[in-house]
């Protein structure tokens, strides 16, 4: 009698969860050299652009001279030859702030402005321009100096947003509404009380309210006050396939105040009329200035006071933000794209997709797995090339005495997430794209006419500004949304654009981002239902 | 009797046998009438979306304009040059076409020859198009004679110049992607290597601001240069005049075509 003992495998079962899974597609990523080796291409590529565009944009002659000194950035040597410098607010941030000013010292911790509007006009209406901008301003207002850039707080009406009172440049907060005229004229009042200045506004001189409070931070004793007129340029955008332009056109406000009132300290004895900033030219017919006659006041201005915008289109070409330099991102995506594309294309390939599919029949998981793995080392390739970038032009901006246009630390940290990211979510919609269609020529092309293309296209202003502006909101491409530098601001009219340089998105950056995350998850439950139902 | 093939009459014609054998290769491909086909719809389908809605702006270029659907039918002629090599290195085909035609740069010389020729044939076909849906469509846009728009006509020497160039840049764009291809053998690695090429001068030159820089990369990106050819307004400000554009790409595709056959010549397959 034999007793027959079947045959065993003398290897231990080996443990067959999610994590072995995960560890075995990492073993599959990391043994490829060719996949590693792009990886580091990815992040040596995009932090090599951005080092060089730096360096071509910082003026060549320039850097030239200012590097002999080695003592640091020279700020006399970009001033010389480089774009002008920039203006900065009391917060550090770039600001425009030239107006037309008719103003008294105002002495002590106390003391009260009023005045009555009674009109606001400007240019008359001609085929380049409309009359009066939406934010022409006109007003009182409270200064620390007369310098640019100094602190300031003012009560003003507007073209067509009503009564505001707007602070430090970036502040805003609407009183009555309407336009101001004849027949309904606006009282504003200015109050000051230590730091603390105060606006009101009224339509009869009789009835006040209170618009806002704000805490203006180490004013002096002895500031400025008085009345003001400005009209911000006329942007006019006009972007057809195969020609774009950006028009600005000077505009100007004209303003009449009476019933001027004072209350408080004012030592000098007349009102002093000048331009704050370099004084412009003005518009031919429409030169800056006041006249008083009988109690009223006519002010004509022209400039903006506001918190300035990056681009050329905007007047402020060389300086700008640090997120432009992640321009090299879209290379360093296109490689990315090619590992993740061969990640799963080399398995159908090889004949090793039938390995992995018998080794871990459900296939949902296999995918996540890649997924996974894939989305970490993509993420972390753009974390790397993100850094990479900004450590490098900042560095390279420092030594060509190149002024980079101020981001404020939290958008700076967006920026390198939101890049790190953009790329995990690109890898994972790529890995989804070629599990769909398993060829790489095929998957590569579609991810980069998918999200390389319309960023190509909307930034070399290859297509008019209005089909770019929708290519960003929804195609993938959308997710670049996260490199921009800096905010739009409501009360200031730019020419926010995509293309021309200026680097504005149309969608909010995490809004972008989910645009993109919407393509990914598409792709992927359309991958994972495509790899369930068809033979490998 | 005496076998048909002798090796002495095998090596004498070796060029127009290894070009039989290419373009067997290539002609019985489903995918390359698809491609072409793709080609040429896609660069007629963009230029005639261009020009109707294209609006009236002082110093527009109409001849430029008509044809900036080779801007993205180029993308499918790289994809077809690609194609012409990778694909043999993904299925192992390479190893018996160099047991079969040994003498490596003349393998790499009739693909040249042939993606070359294709893309020339469908590149004609998709500019005479596109040339065609500009010359119908403008003059209802308002680009008329009257408003001191000249109608677009092939006799007319810069728009012939234009069309042709068209037309060789898409045969150039090919060279230079099947150079690429036959150095990295891989079809993804390939074409994104190409796109990137494409895409990434124009890319830098709107970035960069220091207009000096800017000059430098139009002049030396392949797509940049290369489409001055297009130009007919405002010639002598473009960076490079038409036909030295065109050439500077001319000089990538042959740089591309040099690597990718020293890379053949002394590489396993």
């Amino acid at each position: 009698m034999t007793t027959i003992t079947p045959y065993r495998s003398p290897v231990q079962d080996g443990p067959d969860g999610f994590p072995q899974l995960l560890h075995a597609e990492w073993t599959k990523f990391r043994t490829v050299r060719g996949w590693v080796i792009g990886m580091i291409v990815a992040v040596l590529v995009t932090a090599g652009l951005g080092l060089f565009l730096v360096a071509a944009s910082a003026n060549v002659s320039c850097g030239a001279s200012s590097s002999g000194g080695g003592s640091g950035p020279v700020r006399h040597g970009a001033a010389a030859c480089g774009p002008p410098p920039l203006l900065q607010g009391p917060a550090g941030e770039p600001v425009t702030d030239s107006f037309y000013f008719v103003r008294r010292p105002l002495a002590g911790n106390g003391g009260s402005i009023t005045v009555r509007v009674t009109s606001l006009t400007g240019l008359p209406p001609g085929p380049m321009q409309p009359g009066l901008m939406p934010w022409s301003r006109a007003g009182i207002l409270i200064k620390q100096d007369l310098s640019q850039g100094s602190a300031y707080a003012a009560m003003m009406v507007t073209g067509g947003n009503g009564v505001r009172m707007q602070w430090n440049y970036t502040g805003d907060t609407s009183g009555l509404s309407g336009a101001v005229s004849a027949a309904s004229p606006r009282w504003l009042r200015l109050t000051r009380d230590g730091d603390t200045i105060t606006g009101y506004d009224s339509t009869d001189g009789a009835h006040w309210t209170q618009v806002g409070a704000v805490h203006l931070a180490g004013l002096p004793s002895a500031v400025q006050a008085g009345l003001f007129a400005t009209s911000p340029q006329y942007i006019a955008i006009s972007t057809s396939f195969g020609s774009g332009n950006v028009n600005n056109n000077q505009t100007v406000a004209t303003a009449v105040f009476d019933h001027v009132r004072r209350s408080g300290a004012w030592p000098a004895s007349t009102w002093t009329g000048g331009d704050i900033g370099p004084a412009t030219e003005g518009i031919q017919g429409f030169p800056q200035g006041y006249h008083q006659a009988a109690g009223r006041f006519t002010v004509t201005g022209s400039g903006d006071i506001a918190p300035a915008i990056p681009g050329p289109g905007n007047g402020n070409e060389g300086h700008e933000p640090i997120g432009f330099f992640l321009a090299g991102a879209v290379a360093g995506l296109i490689a990315v794209i090619v590992v993740a594309t061969m990640f799963m294309t080399a398995e159908y390939r090889r004949g090793l997709i039938r390995t992995t599919l018998a080794v871990s029949p459900v296939r949902g998981r296999v995918l996540a797995a890649k997924a996974i793995v894939i989305g970490s080392a993509a993420f972390v390739t753009g974390l790397a090339a993100a850094v990479g970038t900004v450590i490098v032009a900042t560095e390279e901006a420092h030594a060509s005495g190149y002024s980079l246009w101020p981001v404020p630390w939290p958008a700076e940290l967006r920026l390198i997430a939101g890049t790190a990211a953009l790329a995990a979510v690109a890898a994972v919609l790529t890995l989804a794209v070629a599990t769909m269609v398993r060829r790489s020529a095929a998957a590569v092309m579609l991810v980069i006419v998918a999200i390389v293309v319309p960023y190509f296209l909307t930034f070399t202003a290859a297509v008019p500004a209005v089909i770019g502006e929708w290519l960003l909101r929804i195609t993938p491409a959308a997710a670049f949304a996260v490199q921009q530098s800096t905010s739009r601001y409501h009360q200031v009219q730019a020419a926010y654009m995509p293309g021309l340089g200026d680097g504005f998105f149309p969608l909010a950056p995490w809004a972008g981002l989910a645009v993109l995350c919407g393509w990914a998850a598409l792709a992927l439950a359309g991958a994972a239902y495509l790899l369930r139902r068809r033979d490998a | 009797m005496s076998l048909p093939l002798s090796a002495g009459r095998r090596s004498h014609r070796a060029w127009p046998e290894t070009l039989h054998a290419e373009w067997t290769k290539l002609r019985t491909l489903a995918s390359t009438g698809w491609l072409l086909a793709g080609a040429v719809a896609l660069t007629v389908a963009v230029s005639t979306m261009a020009v109707a809605a294209a609006a009236v702006a002082p110093g527009l270029d109409l001849a430029k304009l008509s044809l900036t659907g080779v801007q993205a039918g180029q993308a499918v002629a790289v994809i077809l040059a690609v194609l012409t090599i990778s694909n043999e290195y993904s299925t192992g085909m390479i190893r018996v076409t160099l047991t079969a035609m040994p003498r490596r740069p003349t393998v790499l010389a009739a693909k040249a020859a042939l993606a070359g020729g294709l893309v020339l044939a469908a590149g004609a076909v998709a500019v005479l198009a596109s040339v065609l849906a500009g010359r119908l469509i403008l003059p209802g846009r308002g680009f008329t004679p009257a408003n001191g728009y000249q109608l677009l006509s092939l006799g007319n020497g810069p728009d012939l110049r234009a069309a042709c160039g068209s037309v060789l840049y898409l045969a150039l764009i090919a060279l230079l992607s099947l150079g690429i291809a036959t150095a990295v053998r891989d079809s993804a690695v390939a074409i994104g290597t190409v796109l990137a090429l494409l895409y990434l001068f124009p890319i830098a030159a709107a970035v960069v601001s220091n207009h000096h820089w800017q000059r430098h990369l139009e002049q030396i990106g392949p797509t940049t240069a290369g489409l001055d050819i297009q130009g007919t307004v405002g010639v002598h400000a473009l960076p490079l005049t038409p036909w030295q554009g065109l050439g500077v790409l001319a000089l990538w595709a042959v740089g591309a075509l040099i690597l990718g056959g020293l890379v053949l010549r002394f590489r396993d397959a």
